[in-house]
């Protein structure tokens, strides 16, 4: 006996027919404003892109008139202004992304993980030194940036969404006045606070208690969200089994939370791995290894491209664009591992 | 019924009820708390470091570190040196740089939230979110490498064109005919660089829009746009603008980019296009290398008035947003 599968009808969706008017628009202005651009004096890609919205916005819209009357003047002018915006937008992305690949892949050598810059100069050729010291150095930054800022982002937005207490509107309100803390004014802060007043001078630690301030509001700020998240239920089912509240958020909610804290903390990171104005007033800037977070300067991957650039060589500017290679990837891959972590969550 | 404890098995002891909490919850309070109130420390310490350091530059030079459009510190015969600090002209910067930044990046940022929400199919939809929130999290040294080498021989070409036929329009001349490095392409960078922002807040408001509202509109036959003009926005005007303030506030501290694009020059200019420009956060970096003694004051001052005005623009901004969030549930 055969089955047959009935297919779902799809009545409203695009059929060929619909679809010819709008290529013969679409490709009609496309040759008009090649046209155009041949026999006038305007040139250049600004004037292609130019006629060519202008000329395939007007048919369109002229096309909708004329099939649905007078109504789809605004509607049909105004997806196209919004869908053009958005376009403007996205290119950005694409045209950053595809520089720093195609200038930082030059850069890149064999010694460049294997070396500091402590034999070599940045106006030396490519081939010679390396980031080695500057990555040390960011790591050192992270982590320490990650020991202060993930105990004291989560416990606050653990006071904002279980203690609840009387004034957590007013500091969810300067939680958000915090996260818009200029990071050059956090490098002030700790220089003024901290290399002026005690004895640690400029090193990686003073160069993670500025990030670390730059850090707190994302990782409270994504921490709350995904607390509340945590269903109502679970905090009431362990109550009702007498535990107290230490117990319940600290064996309940906590764990429920886990995989949103990981993905908050991954945010923090790389809302800082890139920050460079802090770090030109607490690093110092070192071109060798220095393993000793507490003393001496430092390095750090933004630093290391900032140097590079201020030198402003061309080779120096390779090396600054393979260093920013180098941290767009530490960047994308953070984003990645926050997002596929995040959307498992959702999952559950 | 009593009989259900099994024979041999200790009842457990009923716990005494008191709305007293234990000892460990007294404790996890008192700490989450402490926790809870450093945010409102360490603000409040930014401020008083940044004021305490400063302090003598505001004593020494007055409302004039405002309002004084130099920055000179000259060491005469005698060895006596003197200072002549003023911000004024860095302050002229940073309105012109983010007034540029605010006019291009609000009304893309605008389109693109009721793009992702109104518009975009939902199979493209999370991507393109994602690349939105990709963009946030460029280093601002990149969008400095950028701007510099790949947007500037672009802008400074629209910069000509609209000197040719629009420099009857003051702002839009130029005494000289030098169009690299100028606020208007600083401008368009920051502007790049704050539309990850306006465009979440935007999109988080304008899908808080009732939904009752929505269908009422597509109900009596409103088109997409119609629908959109007579409920989404009106609904939304004012968290774009909160959105657009917390741009302001972004765009008053960026500093590396800034630094990279701007050719920094102390005088006043009002010309968008011409190159010469700066603002707050670059002068402290460009003077940092070579600041010593009263001159690193100034500079911690630059900075206090600097975090203030972000303070006062971000927490505007925020109180607008709850505002708006909160009318929509």
């Amino acid at each position: 006996m055969t089955t047959t599968e009935v297919k779902p009808l799809r009545p409203w969706a695009t059929t060929p027919r619909q679809m010819a008017p709008m290529a013969l628009i679409f490709s009609g202005s496309f040759f008009i404003t090649l046209f155009v651009l041949a026999f006038t004096p305007l040139k250049g890609k600004l004037a292609f892109v130019v006629f060519f919205f202008l000329f395939s916005s007007l048919a369109n819209t002229i096309y909708s008139v004329r099939k649905r009357g007078r109504k789809a003047l605004g509607e049909t002018l105004a997806a196209s202004v919004i869908i053009g915006g958005s376009l403007v937008v996205f290119l950005p992305v694409f045209s950053i992304l595809y520089i720093t690949l195609r200038k930082g892949i030059a850069g890149i050598h064999m010694t460049l993980f294997t070396q500091s810059m402590s034999n070599a100069s940045f106006l030396d050729p490519v081939g010679k030194g390396g980031l080695l010291h500057a990555l040390i150095g960011t790591l050192y930054l992270i982590m320490i940036a990650m020991i202060i800022s993930v105990p004291m982002g989560i416990m606050t937005a653990l006071y904002l969404t279980e203690i609840k207490g009387p004034g957590s509107n007013f500091i969810q309100f300067i939680v958000q006045a915090m996260s818009g803390v200029p990071s050059v004014v956090a490098g002030l802060f700790i220089f003024s606070s901290i290399i002026l007043a005690t004895p640690i001078k400029a090193s990686a630690v003073a160069g993670a208690f500025a990030l670390a301030i730059l850090m707190i509001p994302t990782v409270t700020r994504t921490s709350q969200e995904v607390l509340l998240l945590v269903p109502a239920d679970l905090r009431e089912a362990g109550l009702a089994m007498g535990a107290t509240q230490w117990r319940t958020v600290a064996t309940i909610v906590v764990p429920a939370a886990r995989n949103g804290l990981i993905t908050a903390t991954i945010l923090g990171v790389a809302r800082i791995a890139g920050e460079t104005a802090p770090l030109i007033f607490t690093l110092g800037g070192a071109d060798k290894i220095n393993l000793n977070p507490f003393n001496n300067y430092n390095s750090a991957l933004p630093f290391y491209v900032w140097k590079g650039l201020t030198l402003g060589t061309p080779e120096s500017l390779a090396r600054a664009w393979s260093g920013i290679l180098v941290l767009i990837v530490l960047v994308l891959s953070l984003f990645i591992a926050a997002r596929t972590l995040g959307t498992q969550k959702m999952k559950k | 019924m009593s009989s259900a404890v099994l024979p041999g098995s200790a009842t457990p002891k009923a716990r005494e009820i008191t709305t007293n909490p234990r000892t460990s919850d007294k404790v996890f309070r008192g700490v989450v708390t402490s926790f809870g109130f450093s945010a409102l420390v360490l603000l409040t310490l930014i401020g008083i470091f940044l004021a305490v350091r400063g302090f003598q530059t505001f004593s020494t030079e007055g409302f004039h570190f405002v309002t004084g459009f130099k920055w000179d510190v000259s060491t005469d015969e005698a060895g006596k040196i003197t200072y002549d600090m003023g911000i004024g002209a860095m302050l002229v910067g940073t309105v012109l740089v983010s007034t540029v930044a605010l006019i291009v990046g609000v009304p893309l940022s605008v389109s693109v939230a009721l793009f992702l929400t109104f518009y975009a199919p939902a199979k493209i939809r999370t991507l393109l979110i994602s690349i939105v929130d990709l963009m946030a999290s460029f280093p601002s040294v990149l969008f400095g490498l950028w701007g510099f080498f790949v947007l500037m021989p672009m802008a400074t070409y629209w910069a000509k064109l609209i000197y040719k036929y629009l420099n009857w329009i003051p702002i839009f001349d130029s005494p000289q005919p030098y169009f690299e490095r100028s606020p208007f392409i600083a401008g368009l960078v920051l502007a790049i660089m704050i539309i990850p922002i306006v465009t979440s807040v935007s999109r988080e408001v304008f899908a808080q829009t009732p939904l009752d509202r929505v269908q009422a509109a597509y109900a009596l036959g409103a088109t997409k746009w119609g629908m959109i003009r007579a409920v989404v926005l009106p609904f939304g005007s004012s968290g774009v603008v909160g959105g657009a303030m917390l741009g302001l506030g972004r765009a008053f501290g960026e500093t590396v980019a800034v630094y990279t694009i701007l050719n920094l020059v102390f005088r006043p200019n009002w010309h968008v296009l011409f190159g010469a420009g700066g603002n707050i956060a670059s002068l402290i970096i460009l003077k940092w290398g070579e600041a010593t003694g009263l001159e690193t004051k100034a500079l911690l001052a630059a900075g206090f008035v600097l975090f203030l005005m972000t303070l006062v623009v971000n927490m505007a901004a925020n109180f607008i947003v709850g505002r708006t969030l909160k009318s929509g549930k």
